[in-house]
Parts: C-alpha cells; structure tokens; sequence
C-alpha cells in the first residue's frame, strides 16, 4: 500500500466521533464573521450596522486576488462591525450579526438532487467558486480559485484530492465522505474542468475502510477517478506528502508550488464546498466539524453554519467538562490552542478538541539525548535538533543554510521526542525569523 | 473557566517515549548476556558487575550533588545504571573491586559529568572507562578466568581468549595455531574465555532483537559494523589462512557487544542513517585492522572509540535526504 517516503510518525488515531451521523447544530442567537478567515488580504465589509441579511447574502468583498468574500451564514440584522479572538489569539475585525428566523437568498438551490452536468466554461467554473468565497477547508484556507488559477508555465497533469485526514481525533472528512460521496466526485470532476486535466486521485487512508469502500464504488461510473487507499502515517495530509504518496513525485524546497510536479491539491471538504457553489449557487457558509475530546460526553460531527461560538457546540455534546485544560481549533497534531470557547466557527473549522488537565500539560524537558529520532521523524529530511539547536543560539545564517523554511510544523519532532524538547517551538521561531531576513533581502534587490 | 485555558503551540499530543524507557529499554536487551555471564562465571560476574553499577549511580550522584550543585539528579533516567553495566560487560570477571571502582570513576566522572552530562559526552562513558583501565592495568584487564567456575572471584584460573590465539597465530605467521580456538558453537553460545557480556553471542542478538522491535535503535550502524567484519576478515582469511575466519572474527571479543551496545549508544553515535552507515563501516575496517595488525588482540572498543571523535565531522557532511532534493 502506498504511503510517503520520508519520515512520518504513528500518534494514536483517538476518532472518537468515528460513524457518527453529521448533526445539523442548531442557529446560533449572535453569529460572528472574523473578516480574515483565509490565508491572504482580508476582506472588506460590504454592509453596515442595522442592514437586514439573509442567510447566502455577500457581507465582505474579497480584499484582493488572494483572498476570499464572505457570506452570512443566517438570517437576520447586521449588529455591530467589532473586533473578536479569532482561533489565532488575536483581536481581529469582525461582523456581529443578531440571528432572526432563517431566511435564504432565493438563488441558492436548497434540494437534494445531485447536478451532475455543468456546461460551463473553466474559466466560469473558476469564477463561480471565486465568488462562492470558497478556501482549502482542510485547515490553511489558502482561497481555492487562486490555487485553480496556475502560472502560464505550470503544466497541470492531474487532481489529487485529499482525503486523508491524518490528524488524530477529526472525524469531519471522512463522514462528509459517507454522506455525500457523489457530490464530492461531482466536485472532482469540476476542478478536473477547470483546470483542464483529465485524472483524479482521492487519497484516503486505510484507517477508513468503509469510506474507501464507497467511494470505489461511486467512482467506477467516472473512470477518470481513481480512489488511492494510503498506509497510515502522519503526516500524509500534508500537501507535499499525499503528491508524494500518491503519484510518487516530490516537490523540490520552496519556493516551488506543487503544480511544478503537475498536481493540483485540494481537500475533500473543499471538493464538496465547490460543488454546492457551481452546481447549487451556494456560498460557503457551513461546513462539517468535528467536536471531540476524551472527557466530552458526546463527541459528535457536526454541520455548523460559520459564525457559530464554538462553545455552542461544546454544549450540544454535553458541555465542557469540569476537568478541561485547554480548547483546541483544529486536530491535536497542528492545531491551534485557544484563549476562549467564544471563538467562533470559520471556514477552516475542521475540529474542537477538548483535552483534559493531564493531557494539556507538556512534560519537562530534558536534555537532548542525541538519538536521532527527530531526524528519522521528519517527513521533510531536515534536522529538527540541529534546526532547534541553532535557533536557540540565533544562528540564522545556519538555520537557512540547513533549509529551516522548508519546515512545515507538523510536529512529528516534538511528537516523539524521548527529552519532550520543544523542537517545534524553535524551529518556528527560526522558520520565521529566516524567512523575515529573506523577504528584506529580496526586497534590497 | 475561559480564563483558565492553557495556552501552548502545536503539537498537542506526545508519543508517550521518553529518555528513561529507551535507557531501560536497552537494561533488559542485556539481561539475557547478564544471564548468560552469570552461569559461565558465577559469582565472579555477580561481584563485578554490581561493584561497577553501584558504583557509577553513585558517582553521579555525589558528582551531580556536590560538584556541579545541580538541584536535579539524573539518577533515575537509567543512563548511569547502563554506563555501570555496559563497563562491567566489558571488564574480566577477576577484576579486583578497586579497579572496578577506578573504572567507574573515570568513566562517569571523566567520560560523562566532565562534559555537562547525559548528552553531552563525545565518548561513549563506558569505553572511557574500560580503556582507561585498560591502558593502565594491562595485566589485569587481560588476564581471563576459565568458564565453569561458579564460586571462585579473583582466584579464578585464566585461560587464553580466542582472539589473543587469533593474534599469536598473525604473529607467527603459523594457520595451526588456530587449532586451538574452541568451535564456533560454543563461541556462539557463551563456553569462552572474555569479558563479561562479550561471551554468548546469542544471548546479545536476543538483546539487538529487542532493540528493534521496541525501535530504541535501527539496524544501520550494528549491521554496516557487522558486514563489514565479515567481508574484511573473510577477504584477508583467503589470501592469508593464519587470519582467522571471519565467524570467528564475528563471535569473538567485544565486536557483537561493542556493534549492537556500545557503538550505538545515541550520544555518541551519528544523527542521519547514511552517517551511521559511514561510522558502522569506519568501525568495522578499524576493528579488522587493529586485531590484525595492532599491540592489542582487541579492537573493538578502540574502533569506537577513534570514530566518537568523529562524529561532529561525520554529522556534518552525512546529512539526510532532503525531500524533493535532485539525486546528484
């Protein structure tokens, strides 16, 4: 079975939402819209206190070519334009609006028949998922219509769809995949129109027999499909990882983009976002979450409209424990701790983690051993130690030389480290520090 | 409750491993070769082997304590209990308890705490000790007691190892000489005279078995070292017959102790797979030569000893494969 070459680590998998039905989470009462919930320029409110929306309505314009409009997810009255923590700790500007009944814009075709056909044109196809506000929902929301847009002298060859939900705990993907399977190969065979390439791949690891199951048989009606069962191993969801499991090409340090080896990458979450926009007129304004966690009495999944305080989630699985030590947007792997439970639902939602005291406190570090299980971890060939090491000392000039930015924090080092050294910390520090000093010298040029 | 949230980056979870399961890891991948020392040479092995562990906790406490005045001993992390019993492992089962201790002294104080501690050692603290103890206690350190005598500690009789027949008949230039080494089999199983844990060969594969499948090591530096013997002595065996056969290169002296306990040792040994591989082979050629050609019979804790000091350079110039690196 197929599966990266590089590294890689086995955190225990902990899907304890693992089957369960998506769950339609109930209105929120106040729904909050963080205006920069995608990687790039944020966007721009476009309505303004005491203006009636309704459920589909655009209230941000995309603040440039990287970025992403925003559409209210409810019903209702504009309250306030306010600043909210968002799931990245900081204070960021925000649209507050009070939720009345569920009024949807007529446009937005609400029944359940599959639109398998689409006569557009790419570049309509493009557009239309540009205007839907959708963004790589696996996390990154880097803006979808960017990455469908190549460089004229990329050659793209093929779709590869990530499936492959590495990170432990989230369940969000992979039953999106046994609710919705065809609209997702819909999805797939859109991008593929888009960006003119006649083969798809949908990576899934094999943690997932039920939904590699189904989604072979859905896709034998579309033999340009082919569904690629992956060996277990963090991090494949990571975008150079799964092109690597997948088609067998590595893509060279960055600044390289992965259409250089022919492959464009998106999340299956956001191939079912881009059919509800071309084929339903439907922005994105829900997605699926994964609300989880040892002590939580009910992990559940979730179809939440964005703008939903994650604490009202919390609640529907039962509330959040009394033993709780920390809150956490995204997987356990990569994802961010947050400051409060108010943080509300984004695009790049996939997961609440609640982990109880014991979990949430790191152990002491200790000395480096020198064991080399961090190099043997990364998926990316560097040296966490050396990288951590030299970052310690601010030796920038030597974390470049060592190739610090091709880092891509998924913490496989910290993982197994046996002195609980916080690699990562370091690294991230160095990655930042040296990517600074490169921007500065390319701008001097 | 929201106040009271921690705070911290990614990642959120730990693999679980830490520094004293992979110490204690190794400590019962020598149980079996402990085993085995104790049932070729009672209580002689017993005698040594807790001299020399007790000895070394020690050291490291009262140097922990009262010299670097840490707050925090690192006692408990196994890496002292396993310096102490990889130096007794590689000691005779006559040796008298003041060179036990001298040993200890030298390895833990010199080789380890001098540096800064666990992790900080450029040589493996066990080979600093034993080949201190080497150099200055020759007679002693060389002198071996004949398997089989359970009750007997430094009145034990001595024998010839296999590998100072191996060395005589290079000398001599004369294959018969040979004749004298015990059959492979027994090599094989522990019935030699040696030190401590180098005797059963067995017994320390059992050991490396372990070391893999509870992934405290990987197979590149004992298997390059391994390989390396037996094609270098096997080619020196067929131009010349008064070099020994490479099995008996492989079973004898410290080469399965020293490839599978001692050159692995993590602090001391290369960080990226294609380095270990470089250091196992450097290792290995070293090894041949020095039993060869060399004052001593033994070369196995020189070669690692020569290729610690390597290891900065080796890390420098043996990096890991880059992802998405062109093949040059």
């Amino acid at each position: 079975m197929k599966t990266f070459r590089i590294g890689g680590v086995h955190p225990a998998e902990n899907k304890l939402s693992a089957g369960k039905p998506i769950v339609t989470a109930e209105l929120p009462k106040v729904a909050v819209f963080p205006l920069s919930q995608h990687i790039g320029a944020p966007a721009v409110a476009c309505v303004a206190k005491g203006d009636e929306v309704k459920v589909g309505t655009k209230i941000a314009d995309a603040g440039g070519f990287v970025s992403a409009p925003i559409f209210s997810s409810v019903s209702g009255k504009v309250a306030k334009i306010d600043t909210v923590i968002d799931a990245s700790g900081y204070r960021k500007p925000a649209i507050f609006i009070n939720v009345v009944g569920d009024e949807w814009e007529e446009s937005i075709d609400r029944s359940d028949t599959l639109v398998k056909d689409c006569d557009l044109e790419p570049k309509a196809i493009v557009e239309k998922i540009k205007n839907a506000g959708v963004v790589g929902m696996g996390g990154a929301c880097f803006p979808t219509h960017v990455k469908l847009t190549p460089p004229p002298t990329a050659k793209p060859e093929c779709v590869i769809v990530n499936a492959v939900e590495c990170e432990p705990y989230l369940t969000a993907d992979h039953q999106l995949m046994l609710e919705h399977p065809d609209e997702i190969l819909v999805g797939v065979t859109l991008v593929m129109k888009a960006v003119n390439v006649n083969k798809g791949y949908i990576g899934i690891e094999n943690n997932k027999p039920d939904a590699i199951k189904l989604m072979t048989e859905k896709a034998a009606q579309y033999p340009n499909i082919e569904i690629v069962p992956l060996k277990v191993k963090y991090p494949q969801g990571g975008e150079k990882q799964l092109i690597d499991a997948v088609i067998g090409r590595q893509v060279p340090a960055p600044p390289a983009l992965p259409v250089s080896v022919g492959a464009i990458l998106q999340n299956v979450g956001t191939m079912y976002a881009i059919y509800q926009a071309v084929q339903k007129n439907k922005p994105l304004f829900e997605r699926v979450v994964t609300v989880t966690g040892k002590s939580l009495a009910n992990p559940t999944n979730f179809l939440a409209r964005m703008g939903t305080p994650m604490s009202q989630l919390i609640d529907a699985c039962g509330g959040l424990p009394e033993d709780t030590g920390k809150v956490i947007g995204g997987g356990p792997m990569m994802g961010k701790a947050l400051m409060n439970t108010e943080v509300p639902i984004c695009k790049g939602s996939s997961g609440v983690l609640i982990m109880n005291q014991k979990e949430a406190k790191r152990a002491e570090a200790e000395p480096c051993i020198r064991c080399a299980k961090c190099v043997s971890a990364c998926p990316m060939g560097l040296e966490p130690y050396l990288l951590a090491n030299c970052s310690s000392m601010a030796d920038w000039e030597r974390d470049e030389k060592e190739d610090i930015t091709s880092c891509i924090e998924c913490g496989s080092c910290q993982f197994t480290c046996p002195s609980h050294r916080p690699l990562l910390d370091m690294i991230r520090l160095g990655k930042s520090t040296v990517m600074g000093i490169i921007r500065a010298r390319n701008a001097k040029k | 409750m929201a106040n009271k949230l921690i705070v911290s980056l990614s990642p959120h979870v730990h693999s679980g491993d830490s520094v004293q399961k992979n110490m204690y890891g190794v400590i019962i991948a020598l149980i079996p070769a402990l085993l085995v020392s104790l049932f070729v040479f009672g209580l002689g092995a017993a005698i040594v082997t807790i001299t020399s562990i007790a000895a070394c906790v020690l050291f490291e406490w009262a140097i922990t304590k009262y010299i670097l005045k840490r707050e925090k001993c690192t006692i408990t992390d196994g890496s002292a209990i396993l310096t102490g019993l990889l130096l007794a492992f590689n000691l005779p089962s006559n040796l008298p308890l003041w060179i036990i201790i001298i040993g200890a002294l030298v390895a833990i104080g010199v080789g380890k705490m001098t540096f800064g501690g666990l992790g900080c050692n450029p040589f493996n603290p066990a080979l600093v000790g034993r080949i201190f103890l080497l150099i200055s206690f020759p007679v002693q350190m060389t002198t071996w007691p004949t398997p089989g005598q359970l009750t007997s500690y430094t009145d034990a009789e001595t024998m010839a190892t296999p590998l100072s027949i191996m060395s005589r008949a290079i000398k001599d230039g004369n294959a018969e000489i040979l004749n004298e080494l015990p059959d492979s089999l027994s090599l094989f199983l522990g019935q030699s005279a040696g030190s401590l844990g180098e005797v059963s060969a067995l017994a320390l594969l059992l050991g490396f078995g372990w070391l893999l499948y509870k992934r405290i090591i990987t197979w590149h530096i004992p298997v390059s070292i391994l390989v390396t013997v037996f094609v270098l002595s096997g080619l020196m065996h067929i131009a010349n017959p008064a070099f020994a056969s490479p099995v008996y290169h492989l079973l004898t002296g410290g080469l399965m102790l020293g490839a599978i306990f001692m050159a692995t040792d993590y602090v001391t040994s290369p960080m990226s797979h294609k380095g270990q591989l470089v250091y196992g082979i450097s290792i290995g050629v070293l090894t041949v030569i020095i039993r060869s050609f060399g004052a001593y019979p033994e070369g196995m804790s020189f070669a690692i000893f020569i290729m610690n000091a390597f290891v900065p350079l080796i890390n420098n110039y043996f990096k890991p494969k880059r992802f998405g690196e062109v093949a040059k």
